[in-house]
């Protein structure tokens, strides 16, 4: 069965509370904290950006899967946040991993659903057999305007899986999606920072797509909440991807590993999938794994996995989720995060 | 750095490739043509660990144009764990503790900007091990 042969994830190590960024703006940190439940988020160095993150993912994803780069014959980066408007992020990330030049590449854009999509295509080629190894990355260095709800969440980091057929240390064993237009969250060409529909945004947006897609792959695999090990949906926030576990009937327990935003932030196409990144540095062999993630525009795609006894092993090849958000980190003040986030205009 | 430049050196940017002398077994980085230590012209592809040492180092405190908002920032000459050594930035740190001796990794950063929407150029920067 074709599942994850590797996988792995990075976040930048600068971080700005919301504490911080709610003295800036004279708004009180406590209700921020509970309103959102986010205590800080990741921030990337100027020299960060959705490549290097890609970079430092794909790394330990071709590590803990021990393949020859030279036979990933596809690799796809779902970002909304590519640093060029004109020229692919894929080609830099597969010449510094070394992969190619025998090697098929696009660049993904589906908000911040963009890293699933990734995926989801890396995953049906590798099934269908076109390719021997396909790797799907989802990284973002998010932006979120000044004293907008948005800059409390908006940071920076992302995951890279590596689908093939041998050697497996989590299978996929379904997968679905559910898309339809809705303008909820969007950003102009031309335009520097996104704009969003304010409360729009919760119910006919990520909760309609979140549940769709659950409830339907539920349905399609004949599992129940209750099966699972481990869920995780995408985190714009702390509060949503709690409050629709609820809803489609998964407990605290389920979310928690994966429910790295509180201290990551919301990064975007690596959202989820860097919560999926976190499950399986803990999951043991048959565990069951769900994750759904949201962009918006709007869709969602789940994934049913289940790890297999290869993990356990292989995970202790490359750094984990929590050493990255627990580790090393600089905590900036909000004049250096506006320095670091290029809100600051020099003279040319 | 102009583009055709920065081009012919993706290998040993991106890839950190260097040259294992078959003579010697030195490590060179960048590749050459002759190894400066036996005079040998027969080379091995291989590529540095992304581990090494700080073995001295400075920090910048006026910096060229386009690293204007980065400074103070450290330089620093790493040996790798092939005894290969590289210039290279010092990220991710207060530039004040960039000492010698001190195990640093290579990452894949953003060096520069080119001028006037020019292209995105990487390479590697070393990042003080946790
Ligand atoms: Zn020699």
């Amino acid at each position: 069965m074709a599942g994850i042969v590797g996988y792995g994830a990075f976040i930048p190590r600068n971080r700005v509370t919301a504490e911080e960024i709610a003295k800036q703006w004279g708004k009180d940190p406590a209700a921020i904290r509970r309103g959102l439940l986010l205590e800080e988020k990741s921030v990337p160095g100027l020299d960060e950006d959705t490549i290097t993150i890609s970079v430092a993912a794909g790394r330990a994803a071709l590590e803990r899967a021990g393949v020859d780069p030279q036979r990933v014959g596809a690799l796809y980066i779902g970002s909304e946040s590519h640093p060029y408007a004109v020229k692919p992020s894929g080609t830099v990330v597969a010449e510094a991993l070394g992969i190619g030049p025998e090697v098929h590449i696009a660049d993904f854009e589906f908000a911040c659903k963009a890293g699933t999509e990734a995926m989801f295509v890396a995953f049906g080629l590798v099934e269908s057999g076109r390719v021997e190894y396909a790797m799907g990355i989802g990284a973002d260095t998010s932006q979120g305007a000044p004293n907008d709800a948005l800059e409390y969440s908006a940071s920076a980091g992302g995951a890279a899986f590596l689908f093939g057929r041998q050697h497996v240390l989590a299978d996929v064993v379904e997968t679905y999606s559910y898309t339809s237009d809705t303008p909820d969250f969007w950003r102009r060409e031309g335009e520097f920072y996104p704009r969003h529909g304010g409360r729009f945004t919760g119910e006919p947006a990520y909760f309609r797509h979140v549940t769709a897609a659950t409830r339907a792959i539920l349905d399609k695999t004949g599992l129940e909440p209750a099966a699972f090990r481990y869920a995780v949906f995408h985190m714009p926030n702390g509060k949503f991807p709690l409050a629709v576990g609820k809803q489609l009937g998964f407990t605290r327990e389920q979310l928690e590993v994966g429910w790295i935003v509180p201290t990551m932030g919301n990064t975007y196409s690596g959202s989820s999938p860097t919560g999926l990144a976190a499950i399986l540095d803990e999951a043991e062999a048959d565990d069951l794994i769900l994750i759904t993630s949201f962009g918006s525009g709007a869709g969602s795609d789940s994934f049913v996995l289940r790890a297999t006894d290869l993990l356990a092993d292989r995970r202790t090849r490359a750094p984990t989720v929590r050493s990255m958000l627990e580790g090393r980190r600089r905590y900036l003040t909000y004049g250096e995060y506006a320095k670091y986030r290029e809100k600051i205009i020099l003279n040319a | 750095m102009p583009s055709p430049r920065y081009w012919r050196e993706i290998p040993s940017r991106y890839r950190l490739e260097a040259a294992a002398c078959r003579g010697c077994k030195r490590v060179i980085y960048p590749k050459r043509q002759v190894c400066p230590q036996c005079g040998g012209v027969e080379f091995e592809a291989t590529r540095l660990a992304h581990r090494g040492r700080v073995v001295t180092s400075t920090v910048v405190h006026v910096a060229p144009t386009d690293l204007q908002m980065e400074a103070p920032y450290a330089m620093a000459v790493v040996e790798t764990e092939e005894g290969v050594r590289l210039m290279v930035q010092v990220a991710d740190c207060d530039p004040s503790e960039v000492l010698p001796g001190m195990e640093v990794t290579l990452e894949f950063r953003l060096i520069r900007k080119e001028d006037h929407g020019g292209i995105l150029c990487y390479g590697h920067k070393a990042v003080p091990v946790e």
